[in-house]
């Protein structure tokens, strides 16, 4: 690891001011940056440490949104008694990620910013145009079993490994940040990039920008959702294949439908097609299925990693399915 | 006498370890100790043109950059042997020149102040490469197999008895198939330690290894100095399960990098370095010919592996080798091949030869007997054998029909519906599998040293090391039942090179190798104390006989007159001693070869062999007759478990391991044992697997984020249980190791679940949910 | 006072010293002494925008005892912990939040020591293995451990206690199954898993923490 000078931010406008330069960094939970730093991915040399700033609150809106502040613990979370009960589908994305002791450390604003656990990103004997633009991509043939179908690109097909943020999509959620030029919100749909020709822009996020809050719209049919994992064992363990399930069923048919793929995507993976597949049909397994084809029909499978797209469509007809049949 | 042997003794070193106050190699602090931190090759074949560290070399903190062009010369070991220290790469001692056989090989130390500046000045270390093309896949390489003419310390791993390619050919039923186990990584929870210290010309080194003893010779050797310069220390030692039994490059080259700067090192792998520095098990590819007449006699049993090592030693997993003495069948022709591949050397791995081998096997007897239409137990029972046919040696003890039954009778194998696919549960498939554990009895020469103090208490010694077995536990339980004193009064003192030489922790044998032994000078030494009150007028015991007298509670006295005696104290007061001492030596090896080169016995074994000549349970012991008799362990492992049918994931609801061990030790530590093993199976079967990079052969999934063990969430329930029957012949206190057979049998009983539950037979491991889609 | 003596002393409560330790081989200064906590803060650094290491204040209380460093600021908690506190007790298995063996609690929370600077601590309370129990009796949860024999080689040991008592304090674990998913952020390689959970439910059923 490089030395850094370590600063600790007092409040927003501080922190923002620590790391306009040009290698600078915040800090929050740690757990995903210092793993990266000690593998010499990440380099920062000013690391701004901005767990003292007020954003570690939940809030419920006037207009019924709910205000996560960027520092609210994964863990604090997940057991809200709010998310918990009117969005189960985030709660469920979040404890099925990690393990408990890192989630009691990752920050909602950190988990938006998680970057891939593609093998060859992590080694930096590896070329990998997402660490070092323009060398290469060691995956595209080389080990991909883990890696995406959907979005990938020549240069890139690193899959987003966060679970929580496949949930954050289903449900369209708001992103705020704050830079030097004030405070603007991002659409969750907007916030993530495709790799494309340049897979190490991950977001539309400016460098010194502070993320303050996600904003959970108000969703009263995501009472009936879910969020499920398939992995290769039964905890601590990134996604082969997830899907985020948010169900609104009147008389037997879907009248509205969220739907959003983890651990096949470069990005959390909204799926759209299945929105619109599902939104009026039928409430049944055909539906399901059909929804579940259409979310894949753009895959492309690599070396290792074909069955992802056969793994992924039976996930979110589980899925569907749960949430479905739920009463 | 409330003997202690065979109770749930809680484990003696427990405090230590829930308290944090066991320390491990890496947590010692020598004063003004420095870091070192390997850095490692990105190719894996060719040569180092030019290594450049001179941006390393002025990086904050760095004392001095040890590359092949300033270390100091090493000398190869002469042993090859396990039991006197096995260096794990013969033809490479590190940095001694520019040659690279494999990605991950040690090109360089840095040793610097801090660990912090050590990990930034190797990150800042670099090399250019003069480029080979590494061989590493070894299913392209197959036909550069060759037959190798010995295992593991000269054991035989090629054996043929009648003729089998008749038989498959004459037979009623056939089965031939290829199974294949993909390289597995150990992955103690402790990453490999060394923290090494030079004073003059000798060297005080704590190293984690399941071989104080070996570990000692080795650096000795090949650092050139005298093994009684060497003091090598291993008091606790965080799991090895074969990773710390050969001696890996980090400990030599930690004692080097402390020569070079001349301050004590502390040097630890990091994580991702012990997939490529620490061993491996090796990939597997098995065919399996079975053939059986209409009843499903067996006639006919060929078990063919390939796997791989490395170009600069041999080392071969014995896959083969329990499948020759496993069933009754007259015509058995079992063999091994190797390819040499650019990849680090692989090493014994938990079972070595009948984890993978009784997957394969037993795999292949479940397909059996689905193809004869017979209940899969029944195979075996048809097959049951009494003895050793391949060596023609009768069982030392063998109830293994008795395991077959208690664990079909706990699993509810009767009351299942065979038919493969039959039993849905919602979303899931129920599967029942079953298969056979065994793994040889094995024994080595040890030594061990009893001394009883004034104050009443004892302490044993012996070089041998607890890996988180139980030892220290166990040898305890022995040492206070053969004292005649309660635990709390025995300290056994492990883990030290300065101790008479015990067994290294491998092949599951420390128990039955240093337990007689530890018995035997504690017997010695009680017996010393008894000759001496009847030879001291001034004994209440005085003329008495030594039949007549017994101990108990740290007191002599007479069996028929319990007021009669004294305590230990009394009579060595009296004498004035300060202790009483007493060396035994237990030469016994059930091995198929002694050692190849037993170094000449002085000091201390010379000692101990002296006076072994006049101890009885030494004479007793060593003229047992062994050599009618082969000695294995046996044990069935039943599963039930649940596949969901939609997504393929794999749930096991129980595990039942039903262990014909011999004498069972410890029931705490003992089924802590096997539950261990059971765990490992489940890691082979469903997850475990190392992936290289198809287009250069290093290792990808190198952290235990992308190589995946067991987690809790994985567990079933289980239930382990004991035969516990004392095998007599293997030694006197009756217990052959269990550190190993937990783990064999077990996958084949996960994947023929599998089968069972889906109808889909997997022949390459792990069974990871896309295999079952 | 030579660390292997110490430590059998410590392991036994009860023998002899091991005096053979320097009799045999007499290794000169083998005793617990202080890394420095910052070396050469004025050192260059080469090929690096920023030229020096940058030492941090950090004031926190481990284990009851308010401890104030001055560290590098790469120096993780889990380093400071080890190296410069000398509390070997908290576990490096992977140093990357893959294992579980560093976990330690922070403010009453279990976390992975190995995945947080010691400089982000400031103000924090800190209990590791070793600040457990109290007095000379061992935490329930620590007792409950060795009697169910939660453990073998003893590496992860620390790790999985902390963790434990992290578990029961957030009281989210019901079930078999609560406990065995919300305890799998601790790998056991020897395999203790059934154990650990007995002696967690031991602990949970008497509602001794």
């Amino acid at each position: 690891m490089e030395p850094f000078k370590f600063i600790r931010a007092q409040d927003n406008n501080n922190a923002i001011a620590a790391a306009a330069v040009a290698d600078a960094k915040f800090i929050a939970g740690g757990t995903n940056i210092i793993d990266l730093m000690k593998l010499n991915i990440e380099k920062p040399h000013q690391v701004v440490d901005i767990n003292a700033l007020k954003l570690d609150k939940i809030e419920t809106l006037s207009n019924g949104t709910i205000r996560i502040g960027a520092l609210v613990k994964n863990s604090d979370l997940a057991y809200h008694p709010n998310i918990s009960k009117n969005y189960p589908v985030l709660s469920e994305a979040l404890l099925s990620g990690a393990s408990a002791q890192l989630r009691n450390m990752a920050s909602v604003g950190g988990n938006l910013l998680q970057r891939t656990r593609c093998p060859y990103f992590y080694d930096t004997s590896y070329p990998c145009n997402k660490r070092e633009p323009g060398s290469g991509c060691s995956a595209i043939n080389g080990y991909n079993r883990n890696n995406a179908v959907l979005g990938t690109s020549d240069k890139c097909i690193a899959t987003h490994p966060s679970d929580m943020c496949v949930a954050m999509a289903a449900l369209g959620a708001i992103i705020h940040v704050q830079g030097a030029k004030g405070m603007r919100s991002i659409p969750f749909a907007d916030f993530h990039l495709l790799p494309g020709k340049t897979p190490s822009i991950e977001t539309t996020l400016k460098h010194g920008e502070l993320i303050t809050a996600v904003d959970i719209p108000v969703m009263s049919f995501a009472v009936k959702s879910h969020y499920l994992k398939v992995r290769d064992r039964a905890s601590y363990e990134f996604a082969l294949a997830s899907a985020a399930v948010v169900l609104d069923v009147q008389g037997g048919r879907i009248q509205h439908a969220r739907v959003a793929l983890g651990g096949v995507g470069t990005k959390p993976w909204r799926s759209t097609v299945a929105e619109k597949v599902l939104t009026g049909a039928l409430n049944n397994e055909q539906t399901y299925r059909t929804a579940a084809e259409a979310a894949l029909s753009a895959a492309k499978p690599y070396t290792h990693n074909a069955f992802k797209i056969e793994l992924a469509k039976r996930t979110l007809v589980r899925a569907l399915t749960t949430v479905g049949g739920m009463s | 006498m409330n003997e202690l042997v065979g109770k749930p003794v809680d484990r003696v070193d427990g405090r230590l370890k829930v308290t944090g106050t066991a320390n491990y190699s890496a947590e010692y602090y020598p004063k003004n100790v420095a870091y070192g931190v390997i850095v490692e090759s990105t190719i894996a074949k060719g040569r180092i043109k030019n290594i450049d560290i001179t941006t390393a070399g002025k990086a904050p903190g760095v004392i001095n950059i040890m590359t092949y062009k300033n270390s100091m010369n090493l000398h190869f070991p002469q042993s090859s042997d396990p039991g006197g220290g096995k260096y794990a790469e013969k033809d490479l001692l590190p940095l001694q020149n520019d040659r690279i056989f494999y990605g991950g090989q040690a090109i360089a130390v840095v040793i610097a102040e801090t660990f912090e500046q050590a990990e930034q000045a190797a990150m800042l270390v670099t090399a250019d490469y003069e480029k080979d093309k590494p061989v590493f896949d070894l299913e392209k390489n197959v036909e550069k197999a060759y037959k190798p003419v010995a295992g593991l310390g000269g054991s035989q791993i090629q054996m043929t008895r009648g003729n089998t390619e008749a038989a498959l050919q004459n037979a009623s039923v056939k089965l031939e198939e290829t199974y294949t186990t993909p390289v597995y990584h150990h992955n103690a929870m402790e990453p490999h330690a060394t923290t090494a210290e030079w004073n003059g010309d000798q060297l005080m080194i704590y190293d984690a290894t399941q071989s104080v003893m070996g570990s000692k010779n080795l650096m000795a050797a090949m650092l050139g100095v005298e093994p009684e310069k060497v003091r090598l220390v291993a008091l606790f030692i965080g799991g090895g399960f074969g990773s710390k039994g050969f001696s890996w490059p980090n400990t030599v080259l930690t004692a080097m990098a402390a020569k070079l700067v001349n301050r004590p090192v502390k040097l630890v792998l990091k994580r991702q370095q012990m997939f490529t520095n620490a061993g491996r098990r090796t990939q597997t590819i098995q065919k399996i010919s079975l053939g059986t007449d209409n009843t499903g006699k067996l006639n006919a049993i060929k078990h063919a592996t390939t796997s791989e090592s490395s170009f600069v030693d041999e080392f071969v997993e014995p896959a083969g080798v329990a499948t020759a003495m496993l069933y009754s069948c007259a015509n058995a022709d079992i063999n091994h091949s190797l390819v040499r591949l650019n990849k680090g050397t692989p090493c014994p791995t938990r079972a070595p030869g009948e984890a993978p081998g009784t997957y394969a096997i037993e795999a292949a007897m479940d397909e059996l007997a689905y193809k004869l239409n017979m209940d899969p137990i029944q195979l075996r029972l048809v097959n049951y054998n009494e003895k050793d046919e391949q060596k023609n040696q009768q069982f030392s003890s063998k109830n293994l029909k008795e395991c077959y039954q208690r664990g079909a009778d706990a699993i509810g194998w009767a009351q299942r519906n065979p038919k493969p696919g039959s039993i849905r549960e919602g979303n899931y498939l129920v599967g029942y599998g079953m298969a056979t554990a065994t793994y040889p009895a094995n024994r080595s020469a040890s030594t061990a040293k009893a001394v009883l103090f004034p104050d009443g208490h004892a302490e044993i010694l012996c070089g041998t090391q607890d890996i988180g077995t139980g030892t220290y536990t166990i040898m305890t339980q022995v040492a206070a039942d053969a004292l005649g004193l309660p635990i709390e009064k025995v300290k056994v003192k492990l883990g030290d090179s300065s101790y008479p030489k015990g067994a290294n922790s491998g092949g599951s044998q420390v128990s039955a190798s240093v337990g007689p032994a530890i018995r035997a000078a504690a017997l010695g030494a009680k017996s010393k104390l008894v000759k001496m009150a009847i030879a001291d007028a001034g004994s209440p015991l005085h003329g008495q006989k030594e039949e007549t007298i017994i101990a108990d509670n740290g007191q002599l006295h007479l069996i028929n007159q319990p007021d009669k005696g004294e305590t230990y104290s009394a009579i060595l007061n009296r004498h004035g001693l300060d202790k009483i001492e007493v060396l035994a030596t237990t030469n016994v090896s059930t091995r198929q070869q002694q050692e190849a080169n037993p170094a000449a016995k002085t000091g201390a074994e010379a000692q101990a062999a002296q006076e072994s000549k006049s101890n009885p349970a030494v004479q007793e012991d060593e003229h047992t007759d062994r050599k009618p008799y082969s000695f294995h362990s046996f044990g069935a492992q039943f599963v039930k478990l649940r596949v969901d049918a939609q997504l393929g994931t794999v749930h096991i609801d129980k595990i039942v391991s039903v262990m014909d061990v011999g004498k069972v030790m410890n029931l705490k530590t003992a089924k802590n044992q096997i539950m261990g093993g059971a765990i490992f199976g489940i890691g082979m079967a469903l997850m475990e697997e190392t992936a290289y990079d198809p287009n250069d052969g290093r290792v990808v999934t190198r952290d235990l984020a992308q190589y995946l063990v067991p987690v809790h969430a994985d567990m079933p329930e289980f239930d382990i249980q004991f035969i516990d029957k004392p095998d007599t012949i293997i030694s006197p206190i009756g217990a052959r190791g269990i550190g190993e057979i937990g783990i064999t049998g077990i996958t084949a009983a996960i994947v023929n679940a599998i089968y069972h539950a889906t109808g889909k037979r997997v022949r390459n491991l792990p069974v990871t949910p896309d295999k079952l889609l | 006072m030579d660390d292997l003596q110490n430590q059998d002393e410590k392991s036994s409560g009860r023998g002899s010293t091991r005096r053979e330790f320097l009799t045999q081989i007499t290794v000169a200064g083998a005793g617990l002494s202080f890394a420095p906590l910052i070396v050469n803060t004025e050192t260059k650094v080469p090929g690096s925008q920023l030229s020096v290491i940058q030492p941090v204040n950090v004031t926190m209380v481990v284990n009851g005892t308010k401890q104030t460093l001055t560290v590098d600021s790469r120096v993780t908690l889990l380093d400071a912990l080890r190296d410069k506190l000398m509390m070997p007790g908290t576990k490096k298995g992977c140093d990357h939040g893959q294992c579980g063996a560093c976990t330690v609690l922070v403010n009453g929370r279990r976390i992975n020591s190995c995945l947080t600077f010691a400089a982000m601590c400031e103000g924090d309370e800190i209990t590791t293995i070793e600040g457990l129990a109290h007095g000379d009796g061992l935490h329930p949860m620590q007792a409950a451990f060795v009697k169910h024999d939660a453990f073998q080689c003893g590496y992860c040991t620390p790790g999985q206690i902390c963790s434990a008592v992290g578990l029961v304090k957030e009281g989210h674990a019901k079930t078999d199954t609560e406990i065995r998913e919300l305890m799998s952020g601790n790998i056991c390689r020897c395999g203790a898993y059934q154990n650990i959970l007995e002696a967690i439910k031991e602990v949970q059923a008497v509602k001794l923490i």
